[in-house]
């Protein structure tokens, strides 16, 4: 290599070397501020603002969710299976919206409440047929009972 | 072929996704067919400029 | 010089890289087409449905394949403006530049269609978390080098400038990709994996994996004709692009006697 190439080369890379540690660093720093969701949990010992909006990241408790008779408001439990949070929303839900759903809400606290103005659900990165998902709740079911049994 | 159509519902949003990639990507394919046009046309008249001095000076 | 440097020099030698381009790229448009019929097929007929998404889940055909392409293509790019920065080399520059629309189609079709998927299934078209986010940076990066590009009259200057910025870029690349590890996101992880199982369906991968081949073969050929078109801008005055735009102005003036 010519002596005016590596010298390019050296400086290329040094330059990309200072960029990337600036961009880590950023990174980093962001970690606070990047938080784009609570859990009940963090909210739970004071990490969420108490008065201002955030997002309130959680799975809908199973067999909580109450839906009122004469308007759109729904109650639910949000939890991170450690603590929960009882969450309320008037309005339209996504389709995925389901009992044991992970979701995100949008709303602030509300006298131990968190009333959510927008209700997101989050999917997971699984694909499969409604059939292969079936069989596989029924072999869990199966094992599950397999080692009550066993107690 | 309706049932194909609907998407089980969503069709409002799954068609519309595959009609994006479709036409972005007849744009890319179809630009640099229009843009290797404009160069050649750039150099052709280029050269035509070019050519009388040339041949003034032989 | 060895036999290898010397092959190298002369594939990219910008008179052989036009004829071989010129060659390869309608096969790799023809395949593509053939690929991308085949892996639609498969993913928007045989596949099955989603238990969970139902049928909306199918965008993942074209988004997924789309959003790989976004940091196949700047990785690309990123690569050869590095070859160009440090080596010089004419050919490396235009295919760094060439790269650069492509990627930007195909980042955009990622944003769109997922947006378009975000809908139905988050309840929403847009959140600011970090995948979505780091998507539009890579979005902007694309544009942003081909705005340089073309703000810069000398096009070997030009290209060593957003070869530039293209290479500082790269540093979004990895939080693209490991956003949804790093952060708490509403985008979900990553379904298909190099390292352990892909979290899909046999029957859905294969027609993912078919598109995912479809997008890398369109990306070439689009690449390919891009690069012969800066190849002629840039060497102009050579004996070897003239003859081909007057080969072309002979061949259209005996069209119009004729015709």
């Amino acid at each position: 290599m010519t002596p005016t190439r590596k010298r390019r080369l050296i400086v290329i890379s040094l330059v990309l070397a200072a960029v990337a540690v600036a961009a880590g660093l950023t990174v980093l720093a962001l970690q606070q501020n990047m938080t784009y969701l609570f859990s009940p949990s963090e909210v739970e010992i004071g990490r969420a603002p108490a008065s201002a909006r955030f997002r309130l990241g959680g799975i809908v408790l199973e067999k909580s969710v109450k839906r009122s008779n004469d308007s759109l408001r729904i109650d639910f439990i949000v939890t991170d299976r450690f603590k929960d949070m009882p969450v309320e929303y008037t309005g339209i839900l996504p389709d995925l919206f389901r009992e044991g759903q992970s979701i995100v809400a949008t709303g602030a606290m509300h006298d131990g409440r968190f009333v959510a103005t927008e209700v997101l659900a989050k999917h997971d990165e699984t694909y499969m047929p409604k059939e292969v998902a079936d069989a596989i709740a029924k072999a869990k079911a199966k094992a599950r009972k397999g080692a009550e049994a066993r107690d | 072929m309706a049932e194909f159509l609907a998407m089980g519902g969503y069709g409002g949003y799954v068609w519309p996704s595959y009609a994006v990639f479709f036409i972005v990507l007849a744009i890319d394919a179809f630009a640099p067919r229009v843009q290797r046009k404009r160069v050649l046309a750039e150099l052709r008249g280029r050269l035509k400029r070019r050519q009388p001095r040339n041949e003034a000076a032989s | 010089m060895n036999s290898l440097t010397l092959w190298f020099h002369k594939i990219g030698s910008p008179r052989t890289f036009y004829r071989i381009a010129g060659a390869v790229a309608p096969w790799c448009y023809g395949a593509a087409l053939a690929l991308g019929a085949v892996g639609l097929y498969g993913g928007l007929v045989l596949a099955p449905t989603d238990y969970q998404q139902g049928d909306a889940y199918r965008i993942i055909f074209i988004h997924v394949p789309c959003a790989w392409m976004g940091l196949f293509a700047y990785i690309f790019m990123a690569a050869n403006a590095f070859i160009a920065l440090v080596w010089r080399i004419k050919l490396s520059e235009i295919l760094s530049m060439a790269s650069a629309p492509v990627g930007a189609a195909f980042t955009f079709i990622t944003l769109v269609t997922g947006s378009l998927w975000g809908k139905p299934m988050w309840g929403t078209w847009w959140t600011w978390d970090a995948r979505l986010t780091s998507e539009l940076v890579l979005l902007f990066l694309y544009l942003g080098v081909i705005g340089l590009y073309h703000a810069i009259e000398d096009r070997r200057q030009a290209a060593r400038a957003a070869g530039f910025l293209a290479l500082i870029g790269i540093v979004n690349l990895p939080i693209v990709h490991f956003s949804v590890n790093w952060w708490n996101t509403l985008h979900q992880g990553s379904t298909v994996r190099l390292l352990g199982p892909s979290k899909i369906d046999a029957a859905m991968l294969w027609p993912l994996l078919t598109m995912a081949l479809a997008t890398h073969l369109y990306f070439f050929g689009s690449l390919l004709l891009r690069t012969r078109i800066g190849l002629l801008e840039l060497d102009g005055g050579k004996d070897w692009a003239r003859s081909i735009a007057l080969g072309e102005s002979h061949e259209r003036a005996g069209a119009r006697t004729h015709g």
